[in-house]
């Protein structure tokens, strides 16, 4: 830290990768290959997955006609999906039977997500980028069976791969940026986009409190009063994550909803 | 001789990440741009055209998150 006049030496200033690394919960397991079974972001998974199943249960188990405050919000997250991703997305006629899967991929994606920014969770586990790629398999699978399903593997892949109406030279280039963007870069995007977002936003968290913490043990009674903005700057960057974690799981379930509905269609 | 010899030294991931955040910067600034352009001259699609917006973000945006991974996975 010589470079860095102003900082004292033991603060631990510019958070990076190694803020993610989390030790298992039980101290037994530490270094063994489960190391890594019980962590913080594991528990968070299955809390999530506990909320999700406890919640739409309570809310459906009793429906009334004039919806308690509970039913009120599950109906609302399902017909939001149901109409604004699937119906409109997809289609009304093909798009309802993927509303269920659609429902509990944004919600599930939400829920997560939301650990970003709840006090005492502050990290969300879509920032190690093995829960989104699960997630982005299941919808890469997904959509490339349900094309096999509706078109048969033969017509599917023809479709996905020569356009038709052009002419034949232009297969050359036009069939290897196809395969590439259909078949590889979009589960990797899938996948690399809400990593990313969830990574940068706890980093982007990260800086704004660890650089405030810093400027608070300077020697600089300036630079000590300057604090207050950058921890401001985190308040504010934590309205914008709440922004970004709704965003990103729209992003996620409404991609998931496009593909499928590209896999679904005769030619395109 | 040694004046002509050029040296980067410290975090280029940052630099690249900056360099990367060029394109996607403007193509988000155009979807954006786009969608307000086609709201405010027809503001009954509004509805309709954000799923668009959203998707056309979310791909654009694609690269500049790229640019971030590979800073922090490219050491």
């Amino acid at each position: 830290m010589a470079d860095q006049p102003f900082l004292a030496e033991d603060t631990p200033f510019p958070p990076g990768a190694k803020d993610f690394d989390f030790h298992s919960l039980i101290p037994s397991l530490r270094g063994s290959e489960w190391g890594y079974a019980v962590t913080k972001l594991s528990v968070l998974v299955w809390l999530a997955v506990a909320i999700l199943i406890v919640f739409f249960l309570m809310a459906y188990r009793n429906p009334k006609l004039v919806p308690t405050r509970g039913q009120w919000l599950a109906e609302s997250i399902y017909g939001f999906v149901r109409n604004g991703v699937a119906g409109d997305v997809i289609g009304q006629k093909e798009g309802l039977r993927f509303a269920p899967y659609l429902t509990t991929l944004f919600c599930f994606i939400t829920l997560t997500n939301l650990f970003a920014i709840i006090p005492f969770f502050q990290i969300s586990p879509n920032s190690h980028i093995a829960f989104p790629i699960v997630l982005a398999v299941i919808s890469y699978v997904m959509f490339i069976y349900v094309g096999i399903q509706k078109q048969g593997a033969g017509k599917y892949f023809k479709n996905a791969l020569f356009m038709p109406g052009i002419p034949w030279y232009l297969y050359f280039l036009i069939t290897p940026i196809e395969f590439i963007s259909t078949f590889l870069t979009r589960p990797v995007t899938l996948a690399v986009r809400l990593f990313a977002n969830m990574f940068a936003g706890h980093l982007m968290l990260l800086v704004f409190t660890l650089g405030g913490v810093a400027m608070l043990n300077a020697s600089n009674i300036f630079i000590k009063g300057l604090s207050v903005t950058s921890f401001l700057m985190a308040i504010v960057m934590t309205f914008f994550e709440l922004m970004v974690v709704v965003l990103q799981a729209y992003v996620f379930t409404m991609l998931t909803a496009a593909y499928v509905q590209g896999a679904l269609e005769e030619q395109h | 001789m040694e004046l002509f010899q050029a040296a980067v030294n410290g975090q280029l991931g940052t630099i690249g990440y900056g360099l990367a955040a060029i394109g996607p910067g403007i193509g988000v600034g155009i979807v954006f741009a786009a969608y307000i352009q086609a709201s405010a001259r027809q503001p009954e699609s509004a509805g309709f055209n954000r799923t668009w917006l959203i998707f056309g973000f979310a791909v654009v945006e694609a690269l500049a998150l790229f640019g971030l991974v590979l800073a922090f996975a490219l050491r």
